[in-house]
């Protein structure tokens, strides 16, 4: 039988014990036997663990809380409370149990692809289980039937069929003949397989997936830190307190029971619990809501400062651009525009030049030429069809004898045989959501930056359409590094700077950036491991929607904090002046616990408004 | 070097931080973190067999119920 259920079999029995108990009219010490019954089967396991932990780490935990104050109420002859305590307290921790099952139950898919163990074939024949760190590239390993593969590696032996669905989302089987490689994370379905192994764990295709989608709740946020801090302060705290107030006041007033009722109500609230649990789960909640809009998170502690963001930084090419070129237009002064690109594309035909590609891309039938001849930083020249085909800057059309014509940044000029034949624009296209995400960022009251190696002018070409706040152009790789130290020395202490990017050469800014967000799918592998936030997707709409969900993460956890902190408050000062009695403050203790969990639980459908 | 592991049996958030912390302390672990919500446990520096013995110690020592 389920755990869960054995719980709530237990809560039952003692709840139904207990009622009797408060409806059937019995004398003192036959009451007794209805609720200690009660309270036994419901608090037995934390009886036990109070006793237990005494010699251990965590001495003054809620099982000792929750037995010394409910055991204290059945000694100064209040069993309805005693057993009510700890049935409510019980019934609370079942409900945060089950709100974190639900939670983790989320992620279980991806989680349960970590494996375990992984069977290792010695020379000697004989099997070892091992951690799958501890195994070495070129071992034999075993993967029986229905277990997840463990490390990539090269068929050796039997016959295979694998479950990529997983990793893949394929749902059809894939078949893996002798000598062909599998891959770690899938399921072996058919038979025992051997593998030898042709890496090491922590490069595996399954660890590094892993290692992607995990890191998320790694660092933990300010908050969470917070709260644990004040947790282990609290609690003592208010127990000494509870000790005070049941033992000085009587000293005065001979008052015993009744002080020592408001010692014992101070105890029921001395667990933090309702923090403890509600403000890791809103993060958590928070950051799979992201992950299922498609943003990856690495951890709280970036929620927090996506919550605060103030400045966006954004590399052109490749982020705000789609960072291919493409042939916009093409002139020709005779035309027959195909012509000139033909001409052009056939003389390009060898170029790596971005702007060469995009030419031989735009003409499918470009061949290679003769003669094809670089000049670097000024064009290429190369015989297409006999004639002398010259692509290039008006430096070259100059020398090529066709005459003056002036420079524009993206266009090539034709020539063929010294006539000044046409010309070639090429631009960088702008994704189609950067308008979108630029303004949506705006409209948030977030400064846009735009900084790019390119040119003035394409640059505030691209600027001016997107309405981009700041506008750095002509900087080197180091240069971006150095805008960023401006940008974050210039803003408010308490906001953040963020910097997207994809480029191999980002990786710098990415890292010193406080918000270093990746594209996912063009973004360089130095660009994803730099960065913070991955955009799976690559659309920068994403980020206004990370920003929100950002936001209302964090006011769910400081509604929970403000709102604990608050009724505990309360509580103590009503038990202190013995206004509050046991059942209200495990009411409210509990109450607020529950409360606490399912507004956590809210973030998990934050930015469901902004969906795409 | 860093490794992650899966804690079994998790059951409170103080537990985790308590652990955290304990870990921390062992020679050997340069860092540690442990996330409540999703169970697991990184560990990053010179991990050898016997730090790891002594990470179960210390989880053991916080709540014996949990295992990884």
């Amino acid at each position: 039988m389920k755990e869960e259920t054995k719980k709530i079999l237990r809560i039952a029995a003692a709840g139904v014990l207990f009622v009797l108990g408060l409806v059937l009219p019995l004398e003192g010490a036959f009451s007794l036997l209805l609720f200690v019954p009660a309270y036994l089967i419901v608090g037995f396991d934390v009886l036990y663990k109070a006793f237990r932990n005494l010699f251990r780490v965590r001495i003054l935990d809620e099982n000792l809380l929750m037995t010394v104050a409910t055991l204290g109420a059945f000694a100064v002859g209040d069993y309805p409370e005693g057993a009510a305590v700890m049935l409510f307290y019980q019934i609370g921790e079942l409900f945060n149990d089950m709100a974190v099952e639900k939670s983790r139950r989320s992620i279980s898919s991806v989680l349960s692809l970590r494996p375990d163990s992984a069977c290792v074939l010695r020379p000697d024949g004989s099997e070892e289980t091992v951690d799958p760190y501890d195994v070495a590239e070129g071992d034999i390993i075993l993967v029986r039937v229905g277990e997840r593969v463990p490390l990539d590696g090269e068929l050796i032996e039997g016959e295979c069929v694998l479950d990529t669905s997983a990793l893949t989302g394929e749902s059809l089987p894939r078949e893996v003949a002798v000598g062909q490689s599998v891959i770690s994370g899938c399921i072996n379905l058919r038979g025992v397989i051997k593998l030898r192994v042709t890496g090491d764990f922590e490069g595996s295709t399954v660890n590094r997936i892993l290692e992607l989608v995990e890191s998320a709740g790694n660092k933990k946020a300010r908050t969470e830190n917070f709260i644990t801090k004040f947790a282990r302060y609290y609690t003592p705290a208010v127990v000494g307190l509870a000790l005070l107030l049941a033992i000085i006041p009587p000293i005065f007033d001979g008052q015993w029971a009744n002080w020592i009722h408001r010692g014992l109500v101070f105890l029921v609230v001395s667990c933090p619990c309702a923090l403890v649990i509600s403000v890791p789960l809103t993060f958590f909640s928070g950051l799979g809501a992201a992950a299922k809009s498609g943003i990856m998170i690495k951890g709280g502690n970036w929620l927090d400062a996506l919550s605060r963001l103030e400045t966006v930084a954004f590399d052109k090419t490749g982020t705000l651009t789609r960072g291919s070129f493409e042939v916009t237009q093409t002139e020709a002064r005779d035309g027959d525009s195909d012509r000139v690109l033909y001409l052009a594309a056939c003389a390009e035909y060898y170029s790596t030049h971005p702007i060469a590609r995009a030419i031989t891309e735009k003409c499918a039938l470009a061949k290679a030429p003769d003669n094809a001849e670089e000049h670097a930083g000024g064009g290429v020249t190369a015989t297409v069809a006999g004639i002398r085909v010259a692509v290039g800057s008006a430096e070259l059309m100059r020398r090529e004898g066709a005459g003056e014509v002036t420079d524009k940044a993206g266009t090539v000029f034709v020539c063929g045989d010294g006539r000044l034949l046409g010309s070639i624009t090429v631009k960088d296209s702008l994704k189609p959501d950067s308008a979108e995400a630029v303004g949506r960022l705006r409209k948030m009251g977030i400064k846009t930056v735009m900084l790019t190696g390119d040119n003035d002018e394409t640059a505030g070409e691209i600027g001016g359409k997107l309405g981009i706040d700041e506008i750095h152009a002509r900087l080197l790789p180091q240069d971006k590094v150095s805008v960023l130290e401006d940008l974050l020395a210039k803003k408010d202490k308490q906001g953040s700077v963020a910097f997207v990017g994809d480029g191999i050469n980002d990786a710098p800014v990415l890292a010193r950036a406080d918000i270093g967000i990746a594209m996912g799918q063009l973004g360089s592998d130095a660009a994803i491991e730099a960065a913070d936030v991955v955009i799976m997707n690559d659309r920068l709409s994403k980020l206004p929607q990370a920003v929100s969900i950002a936001a209302k993460t964090m006011a769910i956890a400081r509604q929970n904090i403000v709102f604990s902190l608050i009724v505990k408050a309360a509580v103590l000062v009503l038990g202190a002046l013995g206004i509050a009695d046991m059942w209200a403050a495990v009411f409210a203790d509990v109450g607020v616990s529950v409360l606490a969990v399912l507004n956590a639980m809210r973030a998990m459908n934050a930015g469901k408004k902004d969906a795409d | 070097m860093k490794r992650t592991y899966t804690l079994k049996n998790l059951d409170c958030a103080t537990c985790a931080a308590l652990m955290e912390e304990s870990i921390r302390g062992i020679e050997g672990i340069d860092d540690v973190s442990i996330s409540f919500m999703t169970c697991r446990m990184v560990l990053e520096g010179d991990i050898t067999a016997a730090v790891i013995a002594e990470v179960r110690r210390r989880i053991s020592r916080v709540n014996p119920d949990t295992t990884f």
